[in-house]
């Protein structure tokens, strides 16, 4: 307790500004910045943050979930449908690291983030104290920037500045660990925000030079190939996309990240890239004569072999991030800027063309495509159900007009593949880090963070039960997701490269699984199993037009295999149609 | 794979953590760090780190980027042996009776260039700064006398380069002063 004395003095040092806690200036900091959603899961270090967040119910909304796993994931679906940064609170020690493969996969992402992690008090530090882990330490291979507080008046600059950075250049995650002594003690509450630190600019000088030459390369170009990624959603570069593939008549091809960058049902789209992406967008990009990379990193999960990627194109890649510019594939012309300004100055440079011989090469290996495996897999008409089937039928149901989720693996390659998006961020998955388990959390943030919109997650049996006790948090605040169970009892991908690669040796991928339904009407969930083609459309249809959270557990053919692929190892060029 | 010697020089704001972030990078890449030096700049408040490194032109490029990519990292230089000047430091605590012999103290200080800090009845201290090849050339000779211990620095270099990292800091600010938002000072 304060003498009345001293009271008075902090009073006097105050310049009339505010005097209040650490915990209390975190809350003021994040509402300063617009905040009104919160992911997280308390614990001892962190007591004093939830004690006053209690004070701020009106003004953040947190949620429960029921790990911190469960928080980072849907943290980061809400900042992918909204816009706007994911923020998540963990305690210290167990707290902070249960949030590791949220935050690695939010950084392979390059989603914004400001994960707020509670510290054990700041002389305890470095003695193992109980739940003290060195997370800075460990959080720094794959956070943008991490800091530690262990002063209540650092805490508005510093968050000020992980707001600036993660929300800046190529987005990420940050991490802000506070020490709870940092929490009890007080400050002068002061914010300004930040939008310039000396070291760190992420406002990059337009070389106006780059993008005449880049003009003259696409209007000298025959077989032109636009390849864009999540760099076009994250700029909001949608609409210029747009305009400039149809003024320059180019056909364009996105990553998986990149899916609902460009409508599925444009002239000039050609498909989805990579190991299991269309046949067409693949193979031609080793027939390109210019490819114009548009935010995105050639993953090797695109390039398949890298000696025999792309041999007969120039390359001009539009990239934001400089260390992604000759980092796997070497380029010809390197515009190092954020996708929209490029593209708005490169638009008026470009003529007006078309490419209808080039662009037919595409359409007939598609046809050959959807003879071999887009028909039989979505349309099959007879014997077990398809993957590929439920995902068109959701598809043509919502007609596009939903947020899709995927988990990771046969699952996300069949809506990656199979559902037209029309709507920019309108997919929601886990690419970089390909993290099972993201599903089921991350539809959860993405419905509480766009609440007027369908969110229908489509999910493997693998890995609904990789974060299972997040039905708690569906239950708790009524979030009216849409669940797909793609259930084959197997983890399916793993299972399909045992078959085509291990001599179907099926070691520890088949699964045993509870009965679904039983578990989600334990959480009040409705559910229903569907086994039948006959039945399938009328469920899905009886879910989408349900209310409230539904669990649809579709049982689809056990040992099917996602198709088309491109080996490990192999080039673009040697994508295979079919197996057996 | 046609490894050779870089000396990468990172200018960076003075802030605990830079040391780790820089080398988890290297690590990554399985580049072994040869010599590490840190110390303050001309500049206020900006510590460089001078890293020495085995490692092909082509790597040496995607590290420096994913370096520059670091929050508090200002400015990156990359050079060759060639393109810069300079130093390592050396001590060696060399047994008294083996030096006595000869005129060899009077080679080790006119040839060499090496000083003596500290005689004892037991063992003399020698420093030598140089090149790695003169520090390890000193070494061979001492080494009849019996070395007790040997030690040597990290490299400091200087670079060749007329623009001082200071202009650089000097342009950043002007690029943040064009920017079209206002900037809400720290007061």
């Amino acid at each position: 307790m304060k003498t009345k004395k001293e009271k008075e003095k902090v009073a006097e040092n105050t310049n009339g500004h505010e005097v209040i806690t650490g915990a209390e200036a975190i809350l003021r900091a994040l509402v300063e910045e617009g905040v009104n959603t919160i992911f997280g899961y308390p614990g001892g270090a962190i007591m004093p943050v939830y004690d006053k967040l209690l004070d701020y119910q009106e003004k953040l909304h947190h949620i429960l979930t029921r790990h911190e796993q469960g928080a980072a994931h849907a943290a980061q679906a809400y900042a992918m449908v909204t816009g706007k940064p994911g923020i998540c609170f963990a305690t210290s020690g167990p707290g902070a690291t249960n949030l590791i493969t949220g935050i690695a996969n939010a950084y392979l992402d390059s989603v914004p983030m400001v994960f707020v992690t509670a510290q054990v008090v700041s002389n305890l530090i470095g003695t193992d104290a109980f739940q003290e882990t060195d997370i800075i330490g460990v959080s720094m291979p794959v956070t943008k920037w991490n800091a530690q507080i262990k002063k209540a008046h650092d805490i508005p600059e510093t968050l000020a500045k992980a707001f600036f950075i993660a929300c800046s250049g190529r987005p990420g995650p940050v991490l802000i660990d506070i020490t709870k002594d940092a929490q009890q003690e007080k400050l002068e509450f002061r914010y300004n925000k930040c939008n310039y630190l000396r070291s760190y600019n992420p406002t990059l000088p337009l070389r106006t030079r780059a993008i005449e030459s880049a003009a003259i390369m696409i209007n000298h170009a025959e077989k032109p190939l636009i390849l864009a990624g999540h760099g076009v959603l994250i700029s909001r570069a949608e609409n210029e996309l747009l305009q400039f593939a149809e003024k320059t008549g180019i056909p364009v091809a996105l990553t998986l990240l990149g899916l609902s960058a460009f409508p599925s049902s444009h002239r000039l789209y050609t498909g989805y890239l990579g190991m299991h992406g269309n046949y067409a967008p693949n193979l031609l990009t080793n027939e390109a004569d210019l490819i114009i990379a548009i935010g995105m990193r050639f993953d090797d999960r695109v390039t398949g072999d890298l000696k025999k990627y792309a041999k007969n194109a120039r390359i001009i890649h539009i990239e934001i991030d400089d260390a992604e510019i000759n980092k796997n594939v070497t380029v010809d012309l390197e515009i190092n800027n954020d996708a929209r300004e490029v593209l708005k100055h490169l638009i008026p440079l470009v003529h007006k063309k078309n490419h209808e011989n080039w662009i037919r090469e595409f359409r007939i290996l598609d046809k050959t495509e959807n003879e071999k495996v887009i028909k039989p897999e979505t349309m099959p008409g007879k014997g077990d159900i398809k993957m590929g089937e439920v995902v068109r039928l959701v598809s043509e149901l919502t007609a596009g007009d939903t947020i899709v989720v995927t988990d990771v693996g046969q699952n996300q390659m069949a809506v990656a593949r199979y559902f037209r998006f029309s709507s920019p961020n309108s997919l929601v998955t886990s690419g970089g880090m390909g993290t099972m388990g993201f599903g089921l959390p991350a539809a959860i943030g993405a419905k509480i963070g766009n609440p007027d919109k369908q969110v229908v997650a489509f999910i493997g049996d693998g890995g609904f039960q990789m974060t299972i006790q997040e039905l708690g948090t569906i239950l708790q605040y009524k979030v009216a997701v849409k669940l797909i169970i793609l259930n084959n009892g197997f983890l399916g991908m793993v299972r399909q490269w045992q078959d085509m690669f291990y001599y179907k040796r099926y070691a520890s991928t088949e699964l045993v699984n509870p009965d679904f339904v039983t578990i989600a009407s334990g959480y009040g969930i409705p559910a229903k199993t569907v086994s039948v083609r006959e039945e399938l459309k009328d469920s899905l249809r009886e879910m989408l037009d349900s209310k409230g959270p539904y669990v649809l557990d579709v049982r689809i053919d056990k040992e099917a295999n996602v198709l088309p692929m491109i080996e490990p190892g192999a080039s673009v060029s040697e994508v295979t149609l079919t197996y057996k | 794979m046609n490894t050779q010697e870089f000396t990468i020089s990172i200018f960076s704001e003075d802030h605990i953590g830079i040391t780790n972030q820089i080398t988890i990078i290297l690590t990554r890449r399985q580049i072994n760090i040869e010599s590490i030096t840190a110390s303050e700049s001309a500049v206020k408040g900006v510590q460089i780190l001078t890293i020495v490194v085995m490692t092909t032109p082509d790597m040496v490029q995607k590290v420096v980027k994913q370096i520059q990519k670091i929050v508090e990292v200002l400015k990156v230089f990359v050079h060759t042996s060639d393109e810069i000047i300079y130093q390592e430091l050396a001590l060696y605590k060399v047994r008294t009776k083996g030096l006595m012999s000869g005129n060899l103290i009077d080679r080790i200080v006119r040839d060499h260039n090496a000083r003596i800090l500290e005689v004892h009845p037991e063992f003399m201290v020698i420093e030598r700064t140089g090149h790695k090849t003169q520090i390890n050339d000193l070494l061979h000779l001492l080494e009849p006398c019996g070395v007790l211990q040997f030690v040597r620095s990290g490299r400091v270099a200087i670079t060749r380069q007329v623009k001082e990292l200071h202009a650089y800091l000097e342009e950043m600010d002007q690029a943040n002063q064009q920017r079209p938002d206002d900037f809400d000072s720290y007061n």
